[in-house]
């Protein structure tokens, strides 16, 4: 009796020991392949894991967004949030954005900072993409502006970058302390900054980009939610951790409940 | 191999139990997971829906462009993020439940033995005399009770065949993700708003059937269906 107990024990030990180490192997090839979103550890982030990973494995850098034609142009596009509020933004937009730079820094390896009339300047493309809102509603517009990987391969991007991070005009601003970051901000993986897709755009529907939808400069990320598209533009931060950002969550929306992933 | 053959007679005791109980054990529980995830996706379905409460066809949609269907509630934003939270970790639940669900349905033969009607019941006049006794809403009489009646065999069909297939590919046609992976999946619905408006209506055929169901279980006696589908139930003692 005492023997089947002991075989049974150990059975189950095996069992235990062989999970323990499946699950250890399954967490480390997850991290390794990029497929741990950074709100893993929110209260609801056994659901956004489990999308993130399938939705990663699924979709490559190779899968494109639809390119609609200019006769699917949404006549109204809905604009969700206010500008900035701060001083400066509305001096920059007083004075059409000529004194505002873009500064990239982080993990490249030349930190810049570039006019808006300097990004003009860079290879253009246009692109009439379909933007649905977390809420429900949806536009088709065109865009114009550049990949976000040319801007990458100019500043020169170190391997062991994994996140590009986007600040908005009324976000910290400068290089405070980023675990104190207030304001809009957001991060993608490297798997989507370096898509062809995703593009930083100053120019909607033929014209500069509107106020209301981000001027100067916002985010472009077609295969996600329109909210991931950060507006307003002031820093891209090229990083291999955003846990030492915010919360650490990748983003400051997941802290008023929204999933960092929105592939969805 | 060698304990298995000790126990011959508890082997097959255990065989004829589980032939004879009204629920097997993998229908029980995935029942009443599929039940949680199914409220659970219900109410953050609904905390998604009421921050934008209107339909639209085609592609796109927002305030200010034509709509299908204005729904009478007021537009309520600030619960749509952790309801989609909520929305697609029981998602995950109730998908992999239903999975386990259909291939151990499959393999039981739970689809043939209970659900798939006999031919012979398959016609119109078979069919409209369930419906008649259906519409007198009494108890069944005990032996009715054992079975499913052709109604209700095409109504669960209807249900794990059609309505929830179309209420999770509809759920999948709105990802921009997957509309990158595979286009034709929101092209078969008519567009990312076409998908959404079809999940709207699909999920709310599902909760049509909830209730009906919950009124037919009430009628057949809801504690005792309700402890069946819990215990297993005996269908002859």
């Amino acid at each position: 009796m005492s023997e089947i107990i002991t075989r049974r024990k150990l059975i189950a030990a095996g069992f235990t020991a062989a999970g323990a180490a499946g699950l250890g192997v399954a967490a480390w090839l997850a991290d390794r392949y990029g497929l741990i979103p950074p709100d893993h550890g929110h209260i609801f982030g056994s659901g956004e894991t489990a999308t993130y990973a399938a939705l990663r494995l699924l979709t490559s850098r190779h899968s494109l967004a639809r390119e609609f034609n200019r006769s699917d142009i949404s006549k109204v596009a809905p604009v969700k949030g206010e500008p900035p509020e701060n001083e400066t933004y509305h001096r920059l937009l007083a004075g059409g954005f000529a004194d505002w730079r873009l500064k990239i820094n982080g993990l490249v390896a030349r930190p810049s900072a570039y006019s808006l009339a300097e990004l003009k300047r860079f290879p253009s493309e246009t692109h009439i993409f379909h933007q649905a809102c977390e809420e429900g509603w949806s536009f088709i517009a065109e865009w114009a502006g550049f990949p976000l990987s040319y801007l990458l391969n100019l500043v020169g991007v170190m391997p062991q970058a994994r996140y590009a991070v986007f600040f908005g005009f009324d976000t910290h601003g400068d290089d405070g302390d980023l675990r104190y970051v207030k304001g809009k901000w957001n991060s993608i993986d490297m798997s989507d900054a370096w898509h062809p897709q995703t593009i930083l755009a100053y120019g909607m529907n033929g014209h500069d980009l509107p106020t209301g939808h981000g001027a100067p400069l916002r985010l472009r990320v077609p295969r996600q939610l329109g909210g991931k598209s950060t507006k307003y533009l002031s820093h891209i931060f090229v990083t291999d951790t955003v846990s030492n950002i915010g919360k650490g969550y990748g983003a400051e929306g997941v802290e008023r409940g929204f999933s960092w992933y929105a592939g969805i | 191999m060698a304990e298995t053959a000790y126990l011959p007679g508890l082997a097959i005791q255990e065989a004829d139990r589980l032939e004879s109980t009204r629920h097997s054990a993998v229908v029980r529980v995935t029942h009443w997971i599929t039940a949680l995830s199914f409220l659970a996706l219900l109410v953050s379905g609904i905390l998604i829906l009421i921050a934008h409460p209107r339909l639209y066809w085609g592609e796109t949609g927002g305030v200010g462009a034509p709509s299908l269907i204005d729904l009478p509630i007021p537009f309520k934003i600030g619960y749509s993020g952790w309801g989609r939270y909520v929305h697609f970790l029981s998602a995950w639940v109730s998908v992999l439940t239903g999975v386990v669900y259909v291939f151990a349905g499959l393999f039981t033969r739970h689809f043939r033995r209970n659900l798939f009607p006999a031919r012979s019941d398959l016609s119109i006049a078979s069919i409209w005399r369930s419906v008649l006794i259906d519409l007198r809403l009494r108890r069944p009489a005990e032996e009715e009770s054992r079975t499913y009646n052709v109604l209700q065999r095409l109504t669960y069909l209807l249900v794990v065949f059609v309505l929830f297939p179309l209420v999770i590919l509809s759920g999948l046609a709105m990802s921009p993700a997957i509309a990158s992976v595979v286009p034709a999946l929101r092209d078969s619905f008519g567009g990312q708003q076409s998908a959404r408006t079809i999940h709207f209506f699909v999920a709310s055929a599902l909760v049509l059937f909830l209730f009906v169901h919950l009124a037919m279980v009430a009628l057949a006696g809801f504690m005792s269906r309700t402890r069946d589908m819990i215990t297993g139930g005996e269908t002859h003692e």
